[in-house]
């Protein structure tokens, strides 16, 4: 059975636009939420947001190449080029043993709104030619293909906020299945657009609170939304012998993927939590040997009054009385939502806790709600042995993803 | 006039030095594909107030400057 390593992380966050600023933001519990800057959003219910902060995408990438990506790929792209710099992979291998596991829950938000306005009031002439390939939600992994010469397997996936962990779950499958032997996955959004926003609210699922200090503090008695944020996070997935055979630097290994559909309603949550249970207890047969006391949960905690509680319940169901020894905590209470790129960032966020024996914490937790009577760390990270992680994530349309991963 | 416009263009899309951007140099040479001249194609419109379609034959600098100077010419 061939085993699956991480061996590259990249990261383009609300608290940190690579890894090492996002590793001492999630520990020291800083908050990335603000009101919105990119548009005027007074006239919306819900007026912050996770922006991504000095991102000059024209000085990282080249005006060249940065005006003919949508903001989503240009998140991917610099992750990228991050994670595949500590992964020293390439140019290393055959291009058709690499690939490309990548997606987006929305994809080109930005540029649909910007072309479509020029349809409207210039005519069809106007609509940029770059449309379509800025818009297209796979076009952030043909892009990451194109930039590292990627001839394998490349696929997008799309499960609405579990796309991040969607996207590593079927990136390790196709590397244990033998289609590759070392796979970049993972997610980005950009979608903090008057139409995304608009339409959030709208479904009663973005918080009541326009306090940044407040809006997003999951599992906490007052809870009543998410809050958008943006970014891209990126892992590079590689068969064990074979990092180890070129000395690469392995930072975890990837050891169980659960995936299931609640099957039950478009934006809620099955209240049984019956498929989110099956998909945690997928993934954390691979764990099975680790004391659920050196687990660290990163939930996906989107402060929903609907979320926190259905997975609170499928926690219970997934560990009886042993769920209480599990280390929660919600790394969005710092991020706020960043949709399809989210499950990636958080995955992240497990190898960081497993690196520093340290549980980032739920920051904005103010009062307990008697239902959800877990450990979810408020407010400060607590330093504990982590020796494996669960990250999980569920998304519009029922998506449960559900991936574990071990120290190595 | 139109010379400048499209030499500041191509510069602008290409990241490129104008200087380096000569009357026989061609889109091949720039790197400028056929999306990125019909979007030239788009912002020539607006600025010089003309309906201008990119064909394969404009293949240098030197000829797109000459085709927009004859609508412009025109119109």
């Amino acid at each position: 059975m061939r085993r699956i390593v991480i061996t590259g992380m990249g990261a383009v966050t609300p608290v940190g636009n690579n890894v090492e600023e996002f590793r001492t933001a999630i520990f020291s519990g800083k908050n990335g939420i603000a009101p919105i800057t990119k548009f005027d959003a007074s006239e919306m219910k819900s007026q912050v947001a996770g922006e991504v902060k000095n991102f000059d995408a024209n000085a990282i990438l080249g005006k060249a190449v940065a005006r003919k990506i949508d903001p989503f790929t240009q998140f991917a792209l610099v992750a990228s080029r991050e994670a595949m710099e500590q992964s020293g992979l390439a140019g290393t291998m055959e291009s058709d043993r690499i690939g490309v596991c990548f997606g987006s829950g929305i994809g080109g938000i930005n540029t649909l709104c910007t072309d479509h306005k020029n349809l409207l009031e210039k005519g069809a002439r106007k609509v940029s030619p770059y449309f379509v390939p800025k818009m297209i939600y796979n076009i952030a992994a043909g892009n990451i293909a194109i930039e590292f010469k990627a001839n394998g397997p490349c696929v997008a996936v799309s499960t609405a906020c579990a796309t991040g962990t969607t996207a590593i779950g079927e990136g390790y499958r196709t590397i244990l299945h033998g289609y590759a032997d070392a796979m970049i996955c993972g997610g980005a959004e950009s979608g903090i657009e008057p139409l995304t926003i608009a339409g959030f609210a709208n479904c009663q699922a973005l918080s009541n609170s326009n306090d940044p200090e407040t809006a997003c503090c999951p599992f906490d008695k007052n809870r009543s939304g998410f809050v958008m944020a943006e970014g891209a996070g990126v892992v590079v997935l590689e068969e064990y012998e074979h990092a180890v055979a070129r000395g690469a630097k392995i930072l975890a290994e990837v050891v169980g993927y659960g995936s299931t559909c609640d099957a039950h309603h478009v934006t809620a949550p099955d209240p049984d939590a019956t498929y989110v249970t099956k998909a945690i207890l997928e993934a954390y047969q691979g764990l099975g040997d680790i004391d659920l006391s050196e687990v660290y949960f990163n939930a996906h905690g989107t402060s929903t009054p609907l979320n926190d509680k259905t997975e609170t319940t499928a926690i219970k169901k997934a560990f009886g009385e042993d769920a209480k020894k599990l280390h929660i905590s919600s790394t969005k209470s710092m991020t706020g939502h960043m949709l399809g790129a989210t499950g990636t960032v958080e995955a992240i966020a497990c190898i960081l806790a497993m690196q520093e024996n340290t549980v980032p914490p739920t920051i904005h937790y103010a009062e307990p709600d008697p239902e959800l009577d877990l450990d979810y760390t408020p407010n400060v990270a607590v330093k504990t042995p982590i020796n494996g992680a669960i990250s999980s994530n569920l998304g519009f349309g029922g998506h449960n993803a559900v991936i574990a991963l071990k120290k190595i | 006039m139109v010379k400048e416009e499209i030499i500041n263009m191509l510069a602008e899309a290409t990241d490129k030095d104008a200087a380096e951007i000569e009357m026989e140099t061609t889109f091949a040479d720039l790197g400028i594909d056929s999306l990125d001249m019909t979007e030239m194609a788009m912002d020539l419109e607006d600025k010089f107030g003309i309906e201008f379609t990119p064909s394969p034959e404009i293949n240098t600098v030197g000829k797109l400057v000459e085709a927009v100077e004859k609508l412009v010419a025109e119109a």
